[in-house]
């Protein structure tokens, strides 16, 4: 048996050991010397670019991808411009950084698949230096060009160039630098010399780490935990000093005795230990420092991103049984893999699109929580736009497919399925859209077809645009409409003359849609407003705007007859609305004998028991009581009742036989003081009910 | 008909956690703006708030000052304003305009718009447009549900009505939706959802969308089964006079956000008195569902019992006296006051409602609802509107009539309008034409009715396409089936019979025993079949749109249900009136069961037809 302890070096206090995991699988002739290397975190891919300095033709760089135990994935030939820093997104993207800021976007199969810039800057200064780093805004690229300004974008997925300020009195390159993401913001730690300073979007701030050895000339070395809670310092005096990434707090400052800066320097946790440690490594030397007393929660590869990882390595199957071994939640787990899978077939350019459509609505028959949108927009931006309609026909919300519509310029098409939705707003953004990308005609024989959407339009027209309202009734022939909307604006009119116009206009439109009873009410009220201005303007009365009916009645009570039998006529007011007012008008005058004449005046078309009425209200119960007799039979009681006389009411009541009437009279009449005509109206009510 | 065995009906589950929810978030949405700044609220949303959070709620996160949105230049001197208002054009302009104006003066504020209960896309583009956009910052506050009273919450949404049903703007469905998610998410799972009506599909759908984007949280229900009503279901009952005590006030003195405004003719002196009309107001409580009859002498016995409670006093000795004090006479007090403003407002109800007029008034809404001596209810309309007794009343009997009779025939189509016009004014053909629209005011089409078009169509084609047929003719015309439906569903009970209002025997109470409310009665009628089967003639004169949910294979239900089955939550899209909620108390008292009644707004007919003029 092997001396357990004998692999085991020490290593100050603590002991470690180099053991073989696996043997890399790949054949490097000349090992990692000259090459730019790149690999992925937790055992992510491998990329390597042989002699990137190579520009000549005929002898140009070689871009290899391994797989972290070593098997080859991709090799070609680099025919790009010079590459200066080679790094891994976050989805196992690879990402070339040229020399003049171009960053080539490559899948881990090596694939291209795109490309950005990194700025104007860039190109006239060249990269100095670059490095990728990740944030929990996704991956990020930092730039420092040889005038020694920096260039940075958080997220290369949402592309947003920010140039950072500059550093005052940096004259050359700094002697070292890293990315910190600090409250929601990307910064970069830079050194020169004894210098240290933060870069942020406005500002360049000096900043002080507390407690730092006074020997020191100069930092040549930094690093940042992954958590970007931590900073280490390397000095040229040798010591490392450890510390908060905010530079509030010093952990601990270790004297190395070594004075060159170390190859490497990163953040680790120890074995078996929570404590957070550095670890530098020289040619020969390796060393751990650091007693940190707070520990570090590394985020720990979790399951969604191992099957990202089988998802970019298109492992589609040993994803699926994985999800369904670890028994992930469908959304997202088979259904993200499948949809992974399906973005994939759509790009299959040798097959057809009925056979992709196909196979894809097949095989995602049974998932939940496909989005149909997604796949169909990947097609589109391989240019099958048939094939991304095919595919939203499958989209069961039929406001996800809108977007992609939109895009695709199927715009009325687009507009049906956001009403289809139910999302109002959704149907607003289309509408929007319309507006802007068709002439006005089209627009409105869209909305025309579109009830929904015309009216969410009307709503905003309503407030922010009277004039469109019009055109769109207009082109829409919808008179009735029209004719609505000028009698609307002419209620908003002060001048007559004006408003007269306006309803002359609704009055040719009410015409049109053969609306007769609105064009001859419309009609009317203008002859009523010419009628009622010249009287206001021959007899001072207030009069314009009031309603035919209270026109009369201001006439009447004011004893302007003449007028107002006039307009009885024109107007062919009904003979008992035209009496009604006139008794009113009389009763509220108190014109009791003008009243009566008019009584006699001729028969009355709505009876005598409102010439009753209008006395009682007017508390005249004599006057009240001379139209009694000439009330009918049927309403006598009432008119009994209304002027107080019980004894007259029962009198008729009883005479008319009628139960309701005699039941009326009794409401009416009080036990203690009525008693005798109680009696008499019980008995009556009992001789009526035997017959 | 109390069924043997029935139980008492379940305790209403505890909705005060809304207010909370509500005041919580909004004191976030206020924090996110720190520092002293003057609030500016929409007019409507005052009453509402005040529910919520009171002034010194608002003062203790630093509003300075508050005022109502008025529409016209403001006059703070905060360099922060905060907009609390709805997601109207008109409003979010009004903003857009102050905002112009303090740039055009070069005066720099930071301003905050907070959308209740939501923010619509179009509120962004107004923005925009005025070129305000990137100077002021929009929140949402949440504010869905106001509990009004332990079984009535509402949306406090009016213009839900008018947008949705005349105007066919559907934005306000998705906040039905949110809200119904919200009640989902606090007191569900539903189990069972009922509805009928365009907009109740939906906003059902719409809810449903939410429900499957988020997680489920098993929890035991507290309301087992909801039931989604529109308005346009049922336009007759709304317009019908109400005469429940409840109902009553609402018609004379206008219920606002659970509370109403006693004038002097009420308190008998000079002041104006407001008062919360709640269960917890135990006059109230007692005399809200009786119909008006009733009112006076459970008043008066009320009365009676209050004074000899007092009357106590009498022969007591000191300390006595002081324990009567100190734990009676506050309570009795308190019931004093209210007792006298109830009776007060009796007296003012009576005043105005017991006259003769209001009796023949009845009379012809009964006689519109059963059908008879229709020609006699036509004179007493025309009467109505040439003695120009009020616009809104006048509208409302013509819109019964129509309602009820299906149209009306073209030549008093004509004449009734032309009378109303020259009453009332021109401006009223606007009216009439939102009126039509809607379909409670229309011309009968000549010839033959729906009912016979459908039958001879439904001969001719297989029943498929008749169904599609009947919705376009209705569509066409709007037509109400009322007669037909009130047959089916026997609406209008025998006139014959004596109906003792004391002890009333079915809904129809609310209307003195003249017609049962036909939207609560198709509640009832889901409830007891269990969905819809047996109904399918009453969904086609409905208009369709009819849905059941989770209710399993139909029929009747048997074995017992839980307490959560038997609260049923009802909710009324384009608002419901006081009579149906008291019709709806009346029925769960009857089965057992508890009725929440969720509403866009309270309304009655005069809300209802005030939101359809056009000025």
């Amino acid at each position: 048996m092997a001396f357990v302890t004998a692999t085991w070096n020490p290593l100050g206090e603590a002991f470690y050991r180099k053991t073989e995991v696996y043997e890399m699988g790949w054949r490097l002739s000349s090992g990692l010397r000259d090459c730019l290397v790149a690999a992925a975190p937790y055992g992510g891919p491998i990329a390597l670019l042989k002699e990137p300095q190579r520009r000549s033709p005929s002898a140009r760089p070689q871009l290899e991808i391994y797989s972290s135990s070593g098997c080859s994935m991709a090799s070609f030939v680099w025919k790009s411009g010079v590459v200066k820093h080679l790094g891994w997104t976050v989805s196992d993207d690879l990402l070339c950084i040229q020399e003049d800021g171009t960053v080539l976007i490559y899948d881990l199969f090596g694939n291209f698949k795109r490309h950005f810039s990194m700025g104007n800057e860039v190109v006239q200064n060249q990269v100095l230096e670059a490095k990728v780093f990740h944030s929990p805004y996704g991956t990020g690229i930092a730039i420092i060009t040889g005038a020694f300004r920096f260039t940075l974008a958080t997220n290369i997925d949402d592309l947003k160039l920010r140039r950072l300020p500059e550093v005052p009195g940096l004259q050359g390159p700094p002697t070292c630098w890293a990315v910190l993401t600090q409250d929601r913001q990307s910064k970069v730690l830079l050194a020169s010399g004894l210098d240290l300073f933060i870069l942020d979007n406005t500002a360049c701030s000096a900043v002080t780490p507390p407690g730092l050895s006074p020997q020191v000339c100069s930092i040549v070395q930094m690093c940042v935990s992954f958590s970007y809670k931590y900073l280490a310092l390397f000095t040229d005096s040798g010591h490392v000093w450890m510390g908060s990434a905010n530079l509030k707090e010093k952990l601990s400052e270790v004297e190395t005795k070594v004075k060159t800066p170390p190859k490497q320097m990163v953040w680790c946790r120890r074995p078996k230990s929570h404590q957070p440690s550095v670890v530098m490594m020289w040619e020969r030397h390796l060393l751990v420092a650091g007693e940190c007393k707070e520990t570090i929660q590394y985020k720990q590869m979790t399951c969604q991103v191992l099957i990202d990882r089988l998802v970019y390595r298109k492992l589609y199957p040993l994803a699926i049984e994985i999800c369904r071994y670890l028994k992930t939640p469908e959304y997202q787990g088979v259904s993200r893999v499948l949809k992974h899978w399906a973005c994939c077939k759509v790009q299959q350019k040798e097959e057809s699109d009925e056979a992709i459509a196909r196979a894809v609505s097949v095989k995602l028959a049974e998932a939940a929580g496909i989005s149909y949108s997604e796949i169909a927009s990947k097609a589109y931006e391989c240019g099958r736009t048939e094939l991304a309609i095919k595919l939203l026909e499958f989209e069961p919300r039929s406001g996800e497919q809108v977007p992609l519509l939109l895009k695709m310029k199927r715009s009325q098409l687009a507009l049906s399925k956001a009403i289809e939705s139910g999302d109002t707003d959704l149907v607003y953004t289309v509408v929007t859209y319309l507006k802007n990308e068709m002439n006005r005609g089209d627009f409105f024989m869209t909305l025309r077809n579109q009830p929904v959407a015309l009216s969410l339009y009307r709503q905003f027209c309503k407030h922010q645009e009277q004039d469109t309202i019009k055109d769109l009734f207009n082109q829409d022939d919808d008179h009735q409409e029209l004719g609505s909307f000028y009698v609307k604006a002419s209620y908003k009119e002060k001048r007559l003359e004006a408003r007269l116009s306006l309803l002359q206009s609704a009055v040719d439109e009410y015409n049109k849609a053969k609306n007769e009873f609105a064009a001859k009410a419309t009609d009317e009220e203008m002859r009523l407003l010419r009628f009622q201005r010249r009287l206001e303007e021959e007899k001072g009365e207030q009069l314009l705007g009031l309603s035919l009916q209270d026109t009369l009645r201001v006439l009447l009570s004011v004893g302007l007859n003449k007028p107002a039998e006039q307009l009885y006529k024109d107007f062919r007011v009904p003979d008992k609305r035209y009496w009604w007012l006139k008794i009113t008008a009389l009763a509220d005058k108190e014109d009791w004998d003008e009243l009566e004449k008019f009584a006699k005046s001729k028969k009355s078309p709505i009876g005598y028991l409102p010439f009753v009425e209008v006395c009682v209200k007017k508390h005249n119960k004599s006057e009240a009581k001379k139209y009694i007799s000439r009330v009918t039979p049927e309403q006598k009681v009432k008119a009994h009742l209304a002027v107080g006389d019980l004894e007259g009411a029962a009198e008729a009541a009883i005479e008319r036989r009628s139960e309701a009437e005699i039941s009326m009279v009794l409401s009416r009449c009080l036990s203690t003081t009525d008693r005798g005509l109680v009696d008499r109206l019980n008995r009556a009510r009992s001789t009526t009910a035997k017959k | 008909m109390a069924q043997p065995g029935w139980r008492d009906a379940p305790s209403p589950p505890d909705f005060s956690l809304l207010k909370r929810l509500a005041r919580d978030q909004l004191i976030y949405l206020l924090e996110q703006l720190p520092g002293k700044k003057d609030l500016f609220i929409e007019g409507d949303l005052m009453s509402p708030l005040d529910r919520i959070a009171n002034v010194t709620t608002l003062k203790q996160h630093e509003v300075d000052k508050l005022y109502k949105v008025e529409h016209k230049p403001i006059v703070s001197t905060s360099d922060q304003l905060c907009f609390l208002i709805r997601p109207r054009v008109a409003t979010v302009k009004w903003v857009s305009d102050v905002v112009n104006s303090d740039k055009a003066a070069g005066r720099f504020r930071r301003y905050k718009i907070i959308f209740c209960p939501q923010k619509f896309y179009v509120c962004d583009a107004v923005l925009e447009e005025e070129g305000v956009y990137g100077d002021v910052t929009t929140d949402s506050w949440h504010f869905y549900l106001l509990p009004l009273d332990e079984d009535i919450i509402s949306m406090e949404l009016p213009e839900f009505f008018r947008e949705n049903f005349l105007e066919g703007d559907q934005r306000w469905v998705e906040t039905a939706g949110n809200a119904l998610h919200l009640l989902h998410s606090l007191y569900g799972p539903f189990s069972k959802v009922f509805g009928m009506g365009r907009c109740a599909k939906m906003a059902y759908e719409s809810w449903r969308e939410l429900q499957e984007e988020s997680e489920q949280k098993s929890r035991r229900a507290d309301i087992g089964t909801v039931f989604l009503v529109d308005r346009d279901v049922d336009y007759v009952t709304p317009l019908c006079s109400q005469v429940v005590y409840e109902g009553l006030v609402d018609d004379i003195f206008r219920i606002k956000c659970g509370s109403v405004e006693f004038g002097p003719e009420v308190t008998s002196s000079d002041k104006s008195v407001k008062v919360m009309l709640n269960s917890e107001d135990k006059v109230f409580s007692e005399i809200r569902n009786e119909h008006f009859s009733n009112v006076f002498s459970f008043l008066s016995q009320k009365a009676r019992n209050l004074q000899t409670a007092y009357d106590k006093r009498r022969g007591m000795d000191i300390q006595q006296m002081k324990t009567f004090v100190s734990e009676e006479l506050k309570g009795l007090k308190q019931e004093h006051r209210l007792l006298s403003l109830h009776i007060g407002a009796s007296e003012s109800i009576m005043k105005k409602k017991t006259k003769q007029d209001f009796q023949e008034l009845l009379k012809t809404e009964h006689s519109l609802l059963e059908g008879f001596e229709v020609r006699e209810a036509i004179a007493y309309i025309e009467e109505h509107i040439s003695r120009q007794v009020s616009m809104v009343e006048s509208l409302r009997l013509l819109c019964l009539l129509s309602l009820t009779e299906n149209g009306l025939l073209p030549k008093d189509y004509r004449a009734l309008k032309s009378q109303y016009l020259q009453s009332y004014g021109v401006e009223h053909l606007l009216t009439f034409a939102n009126l039509r629209q809607l379909g409670v005011l229309v011309e009968q089409q000549p010839g033959e009715t729906l009912t016979v078009m459908e039958s001879k169509v439904g001969k001719l084609v297989n029943d498929k396409t008749a169904g599609k047929l009947t919705d376009a003719f209705s569509s066409l015309a709007k037509k109400s089936n009322f007669r037909a439906l009130s047959k089916k569903l026997a609406l209008v009970p025998k006139s014959d019979e004596e109906y003792d209002l004391r002890v009333p025997k079915d809904m129809a109470y609310i209307f003195s025993g003249a017609y049962v409310p036909l939207s609560c009665r198709l509640v009832e009628q889901v409830l007891e079949r269990n969905g819809w089967t047996g109904l399918e003639e009453v969904t086609r004169m409905i208009n369709r749109h009819e849905f059941a949910v989770g209710a399993g294979g139909g029929g009747p239900e048997g074995g017992e249900k839980t307490d959560a089955q038997r609260v049923i939550l009802v909710m009324f899209l384009g608002g419901c009136t006081y009579s149906e909620i008291a019709a709806l108390r009346f029925l769960g008292r009857e089965r057992g069961l508890k009725f929440i009644v969720v509403t866009t707004a309270i309304t009655n007919s005069g809300r209802l037809l005030e939101a359809l003029l056009d000025h």
